[in-house]
This record gives C-alpha cells, structure tokens and sequence, in this order.
C-alpha cells in the first residue's frame, strides 16, 4: 500500500467485497460508514462485535462488507436470530442491520418483543418509504395515498410510527434520524453500542432507484432536499400544529432510560462455574 | 441455586419417565446448553424440564414469541458455540421449516423435536397421528438432504436425543427428531446411562487463526463461534467456501446442494440406521418407525411362536432413506408391508426401494391417529403367510 491513501476504515472491511452493491443514490453507503466510524471512535474490538442482518437492500450493508462475525438471516428474522446469539453470548456486542419492510412488516412480531424484554442489541432500521429490492412495492412505512407496484390506486393503509411503537413495546434507547444527520447518528450509534438494553435507530434514507420515482423526484441530490423538508425536529415540533406535523417526520431521541437487560437478568439465575450463582 | 442436577450425573439409573422428560433430560446430557420454545400441546414437557433445568447446568431457555422465533434464535445461539434444540408440534413445525432449510444450507448443528399431532390444520391435539413425515422431509423450500430419526419409546427419546446432537454437531446439519403424542405422553422405564458412558460428539472448531474456510466440505468444515476471531460470514443465500454470497451463476447453486448432498453421502455409515429383527429367514418383513414399531414387535413375537416366518425392519433414520437397504431386504423376501400412521407417507419410498422385487403392501391403523391393535397386525400377519 506504500504511496497509496488508505481509506481510515479499511480496516474494518473485507476489501475483496468492494464495490458496495446499491444503487447510485442509495443511502445505505452513508449507514455503513457512520457504524464503522462510531465503532472507530469507541475503540471498540472489533472481533467482538456481530451483525446481524435481514433480507432486503439494508441487510447488505453489514453482509458480507463488514470484517468480522456476521450472520445474514431470513427474512425477517435478524432481531429473534440475534436474541439467541447474545443470549448464548452475552459477552458480543450484538449489532441487527435491516430495513423497514425486514423489522416491522414480516418480522414485526419479533421487533415489539425484542423490546420488550429488552434484549441488549443495537437494531438499526433503515427506513426507506418502500420494498426497494423487490421493485417499489408498498411497505408499512410508505404514506397513505402514495401510488406504488402493489397500491396502483394509492396506498389505503396508514404508515408506521415505528419510534413510537418500539418506545411503547419497552425499547430502552430510541431515536430517528436521516442520511442527512451524519452526526447525529453517529452520536447515536455509539450510544447504543455502550448502553445495555434494546435500542432502536431509525434511519430514513433516500431510495432514488425505488422509491424517488414514486414521489417524482428522481434526482438524488433533489432527493435529499426532499427528505430535508419533510423532516422536523424535535423542539420544532412542539411548536407545530396537528394538521402541520401530520405532513411532517420527527427526527430526534425520543428514549433514553435504564432497566433490566434480559441477558444480564439470565446469568443471576444460571450457574456459573466460578460459582457466583 | 447451585451445582448440576442431571440425571446422568448419578451414575446408571432406571427413572421412570415420560416421553418428553426423557427427551429433555437427553438433550441436557447430551450437551445442549440453548434451548427456545413456543408452547405447543403435545411438546409441553420438554419446555417446562429446560426452563426448570437450563439455569442449573449454566444453560439458557427461552420461550420466544413464535415458533419462527424459536428456530431462528436457536441457530444464533448455535453460532455462538452452544448446542440447541427447540421443540414443537406439527402447526409450529409447518412455522420452522423456513429454518430448518437455512440450518442446513448454513450448515448449523441444532435439533429440532417434532411431536407430531393430528392434522391438517389445528387438527388434534392428542392424536398421535405420523401426519409429519413427509414434511419432516421437503418441508423448507428447495433442494436439501435431512436428517430425521424416530424414537418409539420414552428410552428411545433419551437416547435419540443425545445421537440427534451427535449426528448433529458431527455432520453440522440440524437433525430432527420426530416423535409423536404417544411415544411422548406415555411413562416407561428408561435407563439412564451414567454421563461418562454417554458418548458425546462435539463439532469441529477452526484449529488454526487464519483459518477462513467455513463452508462446503464433504469432510465438514469446521465451525468456529461468533466472537472467537475468525470473522466467519454467514449467509442463507448460495454461497461458496468462504460463506461469500453467490446468487447469479446457477453454477454455484449446483455446487452447494451436491456438496451438502455429498456430505451426507459420505457418512451415509455413520447417518443411516436400521434395525433388523428375525429378518434372516423371513419370507415377510413388515417395515415400520416411530411409535407402530411397538404394535409390530408384539405381532411379530406372536407370529413368530406360531411359526411364521416373518421380519421386522425399523427404520431408526427416515430421512435419508434407507434404499439401498430395503432393496436388499426386497430381494431376499415374498412381501413386505409398510406400516405408518397415515395414508402412507414412507409407503412409496418402500415401493421403489424394492422396485417391484418383493410386493409391497400397506397397514395404517384401523383409525388414523389410533394406534395400531396388535392383534389387528398379527391377524394380518396371517392373513399375508397363509395366502
């Protein structure tokens, strides 16, 4: 490598997987390089650290890129796939990548339970408004109205607040942000990568290929300015009214409280062979 | 709370047991320090001896929020380093098998327990109807080798359990153990070998550090766990050696499902068992598994005093079939008859086994779900060696 730059995260990538595999525009480049550079800024080892990732565009950005242990489930299924592991594990600092249609459609069930037993595992759920590597088919986050490949006649159903139902489900650290809060989510990662029980980040990231075209923004710079005005923060939206916050997304920490982990919980009931139980 | 409390640790003993007790106190011996259930009538027992037990020997049980959880979770914990099991009954085993066809496409050691009940449907929940076989089979999608063993009694769901683990951890394969409301409800005397006599297969973990090839050996690759160093990727889709995933050249697909295949083949020994009783000079064999098994050996006894010459087969592995084995036995005997609890689900795997050598006949019970009467085999039994 002598002359030749090296980007600072290599190290933490499989350099036979590069080029990354999305789509021109996609937002799943800028997830993966704030996970890393969180897990840079902690110091933390490597080797220690799993994901774990679902079927769809987001479950590819840990699989296979990330040098170290990952395991890239069913659809799905990562969240009750890394349950097992850390429970069997405690010790792996147990990171769940994959997308809105992956984490709250067909594996709902396991997101509102992984929080409430407040498994210690960082879920970090991409958000992009539709199926994208399906080919643009209604999600449970996409607007109510919004013509896609499955609602010709517009979507009659009403999108997820998944913040709000991973925080009633128990979720012990919650936020949303966008590709846009580099940031911020990078604070947030490396929040939930020290905390002990179940966080959830929500990332909305633009889908240019999929989704843009739905909304009729196709260009992904006119994309992101899109995703920039329809997002308001926290404070400012105390300020708004229902009829304008309901045109809008709140990006913020909406959670940060302690409780059991259910990991920990297990090992005061399990014998130990130091015998501390 | 303190210390292990296993049943094998006290040395050679006779409990008196229940099928699902047994399969529990089988798998604690046998290692399995994960276990997640999702509660199922006739599966109940085993959840509730792991939970009771799992803590005591440093283990964990979980019970997860749906049978899907279940399976999945198990497979994490595995890749983690510690052996698992969950167990079910037919509605929750239909929920696995997506699974099932990851576990052996990743090539993850667990043990899958199937009571199976009587179906379709929510069907019933007591009938020991073998109503799974076929599902046990092909259930995931796709094209896979499994393997499928069948306790006929509370001893066998000891002794089957801690060979599921074994097969399991020696050939990185989930292994099924498919029982059913009768062999696990029912209460016998089952001996309890002492833990140092129970032989324990454990898998076989990356010896050297920049050991980085996980996948498709015939010779089984080794395993390592998540945390260790190895940096292992692993990934439902097609993939080679290194676990690099491989999803446009059909080529590669070819390659994976003849190696998973040739797997098997090659300890096609060590997998496929078969017991064979008075076979030798018989002119009938009555083919059986699982809970029926117990019928037959009563109406062969009888038959035998009366001097019929007839053989038994019990098929300890369903799946992979025994074929070559049956074949065999086709060549050397008049007829053969299948006995099952159902419509016949191993009935046509016989018929081609013995490839119109010997005729093959089929006895289900009198009423599906019901168990076989004994004396309704030996009439047959008869029936078959005066015609």
């Amino acid at each position: 490598m002598s002359g030749k730059s090296v980007h600072p995260l290599m190290k933490y990538i499989r350099p036979e997987t590069l080029p990354l595999p999305h789509c021109p525009g996609c937002g799943d480049g800028v997830i993966a390089q704030c996970i890393l550079r969180a897990i840079d800024e902690l110091g933390l080892d490597f080797t220690k650290v799993a994901f774990v990732s679902g079927i769809g565009c987001a479950g590819w950005i840990p699989s296979p890129l990330f040098n170290t242990d990952v395991l890239h489930t069913t659809h799905g299924r990562p969240i009750a796939f890394a349950t097992g592991l850390k429970l069997a594990n405690p010790e792996l600092n147990v990171v769940v990548i994959s997308g809105d249609g992956d984490l709250s459609a067909i594996g709902g069930n396991h997101l509102i339970h992984g929080a409430r037993r407040n498994i210690g595992l960082s879920v970090i759920c991409v958000n992009n408004f539709i199926y994208g590597m399906t080919g643009a088919q209604v999600a449970p986050t996409t607007p109510h109205g919004l013509r896609t490949d499955t609602t010709p006649y517009g979507n009659l159903e009403n999108p997820f607040d998944l913040c709000k139902l991973v925080e009633a489900a128990g979720g012990t650290y919650v936020a949303r942000w966008s590709t846009l809060h580099v940031r911020q989510l990078i604070r947030s990662i490396k929040k939930a990568l020290q905390r002990k029980g179940f966080s959830f980040i929500e990332v909305l990231s633009p889908c240019p290929v999929r989704y843009g075209p739905l909304i009729k923004v196709r260009h992904p710079v006119d994309l992101v300015k899109w995703l920039q005005g329809i997002m308001v923060g926290k404070e400012e939206a105390k300020r708004l009214s229902a009829e304008e916050l309901s045109q809008k997304i709140v990006v913020g920490e909406f959670v940060e409280k302690t409780a059991p982990e259910l990991s920990e919980q297990y090992t005061k009931i399990r014998w130990t062979e130091n015998g501390e139980n | 709370m303190g210390g292990i409390f296993l049943s094998s640790e006290l040395g050679k003993r006779v409990d008196f047991l229940e099928g699902n007790v047994a399969c529990a106190e089988g798998a604690l011996a046998a290692g399995c320090r994960f276990f997640a259930f999702y509660p199922i009538t006739p599966a109940r027992e085993i959840g509730q001896v792991m939970a009771l037990k799992m803590p005591k020997v440093g283990g964990i049980s979980i019970q997860m929020e749906d049978e899907i959880a279940s399976i999945s979770s198990i497979i994490g914990a595995s890749w983690a380093g510690l052996k698992s099991m969950t167990a079910t009954s037919g509605p929750g085993f239909s929920l696995m098998q997506e699974g099932i066809g990851y576990a052996v496409q990743t090539e993850t050691p667990c043990v899958i327990v199937d009571v199976q009940r009587g179906g379709p449907g929510v069907g019933q929940v007591g009938v020991p109807l073998q109503g799974d076989v076929m599902q046990s089979r092909h259930g995931a999608h796709g094209e896979y080798p499994i393997l499928v063993l069948a306790p006929s009694s509370p001893q066998d769901m000891f002794d089957f359990t801690v060979e599921a683990f074994n097969l399991s951890e020696a050939l990185r394969t989930p292994v099924i153990l498919l029982t059913d409301a009768y062999v696990s409800f029912m209460r016998e005397s089952v001996v309890i070998r002492p833990s140092w006599d129970i032989p324990i297969i454990n898998r076989k973990k990356p010896a050297l550090k920049g050991e980085i090839s996980f996948f498709l050996s015939e010779d089984v690759a080794p395993m390592p766990a998540f945390g260790s160093g190895f940096r292992v990727h692993v990934t439902g889709s097609c993939h080679d050696e290194l676990g690099y995933r491989k999803v446009s050249d059909p080529k590669d697909l070819d390659h994976l499902i003849k190696r998973i295949y040739g797997k098997f083949e090659k300890h096609r020994n060590e997998i496929v068992r078969l017991q064979k009783i008075q076979v030798d000079d018989a002119k009938i064999v009555l083919v059986t598994y699982g809970s029926p098994f117990r019928s037959t050996l009563w109406a062969l006894k009888k038959a035998r005093m009366e001097g019929i010459r007839v053989g038994c087969v019990r098929l300890v592995t369903i799946w992979p079939f025994a074929r070559r084995e049956i074949a065999k036995i086709a060549e050397q005997v008049d007829k053969i008859i299948v006995l099952e609890n159902n419509m016949g689900q191993i009935l046509d795997y016989v018929r081609s086994a013995a490839c119109g050598v010997a005729e093959v006949g089929f006895l289900p019970p009198q009423i599906l779900g019901a168990i076989h009467n004994p004396k309704y085999v030996l009439e047959t039994i008869r029936k078959e060696a005066s015609s």
